[in-house]
């Protein structure tokens, strides 16, 4: 019983221990700012149109104002001064038969763009958290 | 059109930073023809029989190589056929999971952490894909040891199904407890799992978990012996049912599983006995840290019954690290404390365990 209860008390703290140790206020200039993001974002745009498995959803997208609005919209969901000025995530994608698989090929593709730039991993995933459940509104397939 | 055939062929290939960390030559070289075959531009039959050359000399490479991730990704990449304007993009037959998300191979052949079943479908399948993977794990404790080899198949990231086949070598103990030295109690396992709600790693916005109810029915073969200490039966059947969640802005994976079962040691000494032979839930939780894309850290802890009463049984822990360099491979390290079995005191001791599949 005593080994019972002091696993249960290891498994509590350790969760505890791990939400503190990572609340912080300066994940937007881990990301570099702006220009960081900028930078992660072109990388990652590259990486998307070399990658077959995202390839096809953006071969006739409108690169151009579509990196400023990934930019702006990776830019609020690190609590950055920036305003979203897209469309809504459902609107820009709906009718693109996006799937789950696509959607996490871009995520591991943002991955790589994150790594390149330098960008901490625990960082990287207070982004993705954010970005996650856009996958209701981006996917119109499982 | 256009913009593809200008887009394609000057991607920077070849440039390592663009590229998934560790693709090999060869992979990279069957993405470059499938690129190519996909623009849609109009290549000049020299630059086609040179693509088909590149794509076949890279397809040879990846068999050569041995490796289950080079055949597959070079049979998708080629069996692919491609987007046009009318038809959504073919989605590829398996991989679409995000790496690690499928958990490892838990020792009764569910997906799930070392000791305990979570709710993943193993596997690294979507609800579009398969996924699948062979496991080996192996406890080595002072006196004893487990070996458990077994297979999980993920079906559109809803069902799993698993099989498993569990040998308990008593070693030296044997002797001790009458049975012989190396005397082996041996146990197949198939586990069925269903997930029933929610997305442990996409719904982070909610603290809806991942739920999955699961089966897994056990046979033992050494069927006189379980009864001869004491066990009600040498088959029987766990049910349970599992929580899970990543909180990734934590980068923290939480486990819930609660299990009805009668099962002594898993039930390598049988199932029910004379102190008890009901049902009783019995509570397991995991708990894992990520380090990085790659590599978790972890404990878990998980309650088992008492049903016997020639020898207590006590709650099993562990610590683990899981490595997984890619979609293909995983290895578990873990230290692992079993309690006393069969009369012989605190049992600890290494676990391994080596995954691999898609």
């Amino acid at each position: 019983m005593k080994i019972r209860y002091a696993a249960i008390a290891v498994l509590t703290l350790a969760s505890c221990a791990s939400i503190a140790a990572h609340a912080d206020e300066t994940l937007y200039r881990q990301f570099g700012e702006k220009e960081g993001l900028t930078r992660i974002v072109d990388d990652m745009y590259d990486n998307v149109l070399a990658d077959p498995r995202t390839a096809p959803y953006f071969e006739d997208a409108p690169v151009k104002r579509i990196k400023p609005l990934l930019v702006e919209q990776f830019c609020v969901a690190l609590d950055g001064p920036c305003t979203y000025t897209g469309r809504s995530m459902k609107r820009a994608h709906e009718g693109h038969a996006i799937d789950r698989a696509a959607f996490n090929a871009l995520v591991e593709d943002l991955q790589l763009a994150m790594d390149k730039n330098g960008v901490p991993f625990h960082a990287q995933n207070k982004l993705l958290a954010k970005l996650a459940p856009l996958y209701r509104d981006v996917q119109d397939r499982p | 059109m256009l913009t593809t055939v200008k887009l394609f062929p000057k991607r920077p290939f070849t440039n390592a930073s663009a590229d998934p960390a560790g693709m090999s030559q060869s992979r990279r070289e069957v993405r470059r023809v499938y690129a190519l075959e996909h623009s849609h531009g109009a290549p000049s039959d020299h630059d086609r029989s040179n693509h088909y050359l590149r794509l076949f000399t890279a397809m040879r490479l990846n068999r050569l190589s041995g490796s289950l991730a080079g055949i597959v990704s070079a049979a998708l990449v080629t069996f692919s056929p491609g987007a046009s304007a009318d038809e959504p993009p073919v989605v590829p037959l398996t991989g679409g999971k995000l790496l690690l998300t499928g958990g490892v191979s838990e020792v009764e052949g569910a997906a799930g952490g070392g000791l305990t079943p979570w709710a993943v479908i193993g596997g690294y399948g979507t609800a579009q894909q398969m996924g699948a993977n062979a496991h080996a794990t192996y406890i080595h404790t002072q006196d004893y040891a487990l070996g458990t080899y077994g297979v999980t198949v993920g079906v559109a990231n809803r069902v799993e199904l698993s099989l498993a086949r569990q040998t308990f070598d008593t070693r030296d103990a044997g002797a001790q407890l009458g049975l012989g030295e190396n005397f082996k109690f041996n146990q197949d396992i198939f586990g069925v799992k269903v997930r029933v709600l929610g997305d442990a790693v996409l719904d982070q916005d909610t603290w809806i978990p991942q739920l999955a109810v699961g089966i897994q029915f056990k046979h033992n073969e050494q069927g006189d012996i379980v009864k001869a200490i004491g066990a009600t039966s040498n088959s029987g059947t766990d049910f349970y049912i599992s929580a899970t969640k990543l909180l990734l802005a934590q980068s923290l994976l939480l486990n819930g599983t609660l299990r009805f079962t009668k099962a002594n040691q898993f039930g390598i000494l049988g199932f029910g006995g004379d102190r008890s032979n009901a049902y009783k839930p019995e509570f397991e939780s995991s708990v894992a840290y990520l380090l990085s894309k790659s590599v978790a850290i972890g404990a878990e802890y998980r309650m088992k019954p008492n049903n016997l009463s020639f020898a207590r049984e006590q709650d099993a822990y562990d610590a683990f690290v899981a490595w997984a360099p890619n979609k293909h491979v995983s290895l578990t390290l873990a230290y692992v404390s079993l309690g006393d079995i069969a009369t012989i005191k605190n049992q600890r001791g290494i676990y391994a365990s080596l995954q691999a599949g898609f």
